[in-house]
């Protein structure tokens, strides 16, 4: 069998060519969707055993043509559209990786991957450990997640916690053009199965950077911005709103350190630890559904690893508990820097009691009902 | 006028009726033991006899693995009892090169491919894990979602065929598992992609308790190979050398690089689902008997004690051999398994997570307090 490096600790220092980047001068801007391209093109030549496939990844290039041109480049027998049958493109994929292949596959769309579910629960995240590690599933299943492009009912969804809720998964989410690059390569070059959920509304950001492989590991957080009062913890397409929070924050007196995840499962608690003993505050952003999402974890973890530490309760700002709203409304559930800044000061600074959940606020809080 | 087309007209292709079963199952022995005229070659006798030979032990192995329950060892086993043709013929198919994808029922195809009998009921006595390795024997993990493995066999030999490899998988479902979303993503994936696959439906009459009439309206179940595009054939399940002819030339042309096929195999599940089922509750006593008549070992060996193949010093040889098999695993089982709990979190991932090494150290912890609390 194959020897597999240990992904966590992965460095690779290829010299890539892409039109992406210049030879003199400052790097050409890169969207997030060109790097996604590039670290497919770079997977898929540096190593035969890399399948791309999915619906609509062939001759279109996917829906986001984030596999653009991939096809034509390296043929139908390495990147090739399928059946529309979401089970069966990672069902398939899981036989492939059992018969030594690489697969990379693409859900169209978040709510779409649904009906893959049982492939993913059942089989991709448990073939490993059924078979005590002799049956390695280095598969990728790349999945455009959330909202924020004005998409119809079913293109929107959230679905990062049915995947981390799964143990035997990787779950991890780019927030810039840069890392979408390292992580892409860091989650193909991974023995372990990886969900490789891509912000669609943040496909077409742009960065002035150089696309590389070496930066942090496939489970660690990134601290994007150092900072001394309170943590802003965010991920995928939450990150440059919790920045903008950030930089507006400043205003109030309040320099604001961002994290971005990168790695949902597993989540970097070294790196999260650490900024919330320091800063004594967190406040956790995503647009999934705030009840059982993702900042509801992360608020336990934090709460039990820096109880003496902390200043105020951990707070979350994430979408409502709603199916996501159509393109009318849709502006109106996602986090917005000005809720990253409500709560920041929400964050008992003069150590009053949050009157939210005060007085009239009690009956909010269901404490008045019995 | 050119009419409008995304293929060609149906049938415009004569190939196409070629798809169809036909109208009576495949029987090349009768239920009583004798040579069908005119259904054409016979498997060689060595082949006869070593079909035979698997089917006494295989069937010895499902009433000790049964009895094994009753005493405990085994949390559950669902018997394939009856389908005894289908499980030896099928696998005895099958060259060194090529996989089985078995499902919860199919331990004795799982044995019958030279899998270590105790390895394979590791999942049965309550172990986390299948027990054999996979790539030893090319057996996949027995699955125990319905129709789920046959998504993997496509992928697999799909990949096989990618890098110019003969390799041809071989799927084991049941009639329930035909309605599942899984087997028509398979059918077709394989078919669209040739891909160099078997599939053969054990219909033994019963999903658990729902009979086949409430799972189908096709007229057969190999009806439905027509509509992927692949040859659909019927045969009878309970004639080991049928079920052994149809998949050794569904193989050959899986290997020749003419695609899939769909076969039904006719047959019929003697005991109930498993252990904890009651199949009074839904069939009746007289269906069994009248199957019982159609036993596939019986039938076999009228066949060869007719033919001269057999004789009764050669069929007390194989019992005596079948009861040896039996009594080994009965001993190897015959102990309390000691599965090491910190193994739960060795394989979860490639390398375990700083999670999970964190909560393995909390059991190894608690563990080594309730033993302080036993010797206190």
């Amino acid at each position: 069998m194959t020897c597999w490096t240990n992904c966590g600790g992965m460095t690779m220092t290829t010299t890539l060519d892409h039109p992406a980047t210049t030879a003199r001068g400052a790097p050409a801007p890169v969207t997030m969707a060109a790097a996604l391209n590039a670290a497919l093109a770079d997977a898929l030549a540096e190593d035969e055993r890399v399948l791309v496939f999915g619906e609509d990844v062939g001759a279109l290039g996917g829906v986001f043509r984030i596999t653009d041109g991939l096809a034509a480049r390296f043929g139908e027998q390495r990147v090739f559209d399928t059946p529309l049958a979401e089970a069966g493109i990672v069902g398939t994929a899981i036989g492939m990786a059992m018969n030594g292949m690489v697969p990379v596959v693409e859900m169209q769309f978040d709510a779409f991957a649904y009906p893959a579910f049982e492939q993913i629960t059942s089989h991709l995240a448990k073939l490993h450990n059924r078979t005590r590690g002799r049956v390695v599933l280095p598969i990728v299943v790349r999945v455009p997640y959330g909202g924020g492009i004005g998409g119809v009912e079913h293109h929107c969804d959230s679905s990062e916690v049915y995947y981390t809720h799964t143990p035997g998964l990787r779950v991890v989410t780019p927030a810039s053009p840069a890392d979408a690059y390292l992580l892409l390569r860091q989650a193909i070059a991974c023995p372990d199965p990886v969900i490789f959920l891509e912000p669609k509304r943040r496909y077409w950001s742009k960065d002035r950077v150089e696309l590389t492989t070496s930066g942090p590991g496939i489970d660690q957080a990134e601290i994007v911005r150092p900072g001394r009062d309170v943590t802003i913890i965010a991920y995928g397409g939450t990150v440059q709103t919790a920045l903008e929070a950030a930089q507006a924050a400043t205003d109030a007196g309040w320099d604001a350190e961002v994290i971005d995840l990168r790695s949902l499962s597993p989540v970097d608690d070294v790196t999260l630890v650490r900024s919330v003993r320091r800063t004594g505050r967190a406040v956790i952003v995503h647009e999934a559904a705030g009840f059982c999402g993702y900042g509801a974890e992360i608020a336990a973890r934090l709460t039990e690893r820096c109880f003496h530490h902390l200043q105020a309760p951990i707070l979350r700002v994430t979408g409502f508990d709603i199916p996501y709203p159509p393109p009318m409304v849709e502006r109106h559930h996602l986090p917005t820097a000005g809720r990253i800044l409500d709560a920041l000061a929400r964050l008992q600074w003069d150590d009053h009691p949050d009157e939210r959940w005060l007085g009239a606020g009690a009956d909010r809080a269901g404490a008045d009902r019995a | 006028m050119t009419p409008v087309a995304h293929r060609p007209t149906p049938g415009s292709n004569p190939v196409e009726t070629a798809l169809l079963p036909e109208p009576t199952a495949r029987q090349l022995i009768d239920a009583g033991g004798q040579l069908v005229p005119g259904a054409g070659q016979l498997p060689p006798p060595g082949v006869l006899r070593e079909l035979y030979r698997r089917m006494v032990i295989g069937r010895r192995f499902d009433a000790q693995a049964t009895a094994l329950t009753k005493q405990g060892r085994l949390a559950v086993y669902p018997s394939s009892h009856g389908q005894d043709a289908c499980q030896v013929g099928a696998v005895l198919a099958l060259r060194e090169q090529d996989w089985l994808f078995p499902t919860y029922r199919d331990t004795v195809a799982v044995v019958t491919r030279a899998v270590d009998p105790v390895e394979a009921l590791s999942l049965l006595r309550g172990e986390w894990h299948c027990g054999y390795d996979p790539y030893e024997r090319r057996v996949a993990p027995q699955c125990t979602p319905l129709a789920t493995h046959a998504l993997h066999a496509v992928g697999l030999a799909h990949a096989a065929r990618l890098r110019g490899e003969d390799t041809v998988a071989l799927v084991l479902t049941g009639d329930g598992a035909t309605s599942e979303g899984d087997t028509h993503e398979a059918l077709n994936f394989a078919a669209v992609w040739q891909a160099p696959v078997v599939f053969l439906v054990q219909n033994n009459g019963y999903a658990i308790s729902v009979p086949l009439a409430k799972q189908t309206a096709a007229p057969t179940l190999a009806h439905k190979g027509i509509g992927y595009g692949m040859p659909g054939l019927l045969i009878d399940g309970n004639d080991a050398a049928a079920v052994y002819t149809s998949v050794a030339d569904a193989v050959a042309r899986a290997s020749r690089g003419e695609g899939p096929t769909l076969i039904e195999a006719l047959t019929y599940r003697i005991e109930a689902h498993t252990n904890a089922d009651d199949a009074t509750r839904y069939r009746e006593g007289d269906e069994v008997a009248a199957w019982q008549a159609r036993d596939p070992l019986t039938r076999l060996e009228t066949y060869l004690r007719g033919a001269g193949l057999l004789d009764d010093g050669a069929a007390a040889g194989l019992q005596e051999e079948a009861e040896r098999f039996a009594a080994s695993v009965r001993e190897r089982m015959n102990s309390d398994a000691a599965s090491d709990p910190a193994e739960m979190f060795a394989h979860v991932y490639r390398t375990p997570t700083a999670q999970l090494i964190e909560q393995r150290d909390d059991l190894l912890d608690e563990l080594r307090g309730h033993d302080d609390d036993d010797d206190a």
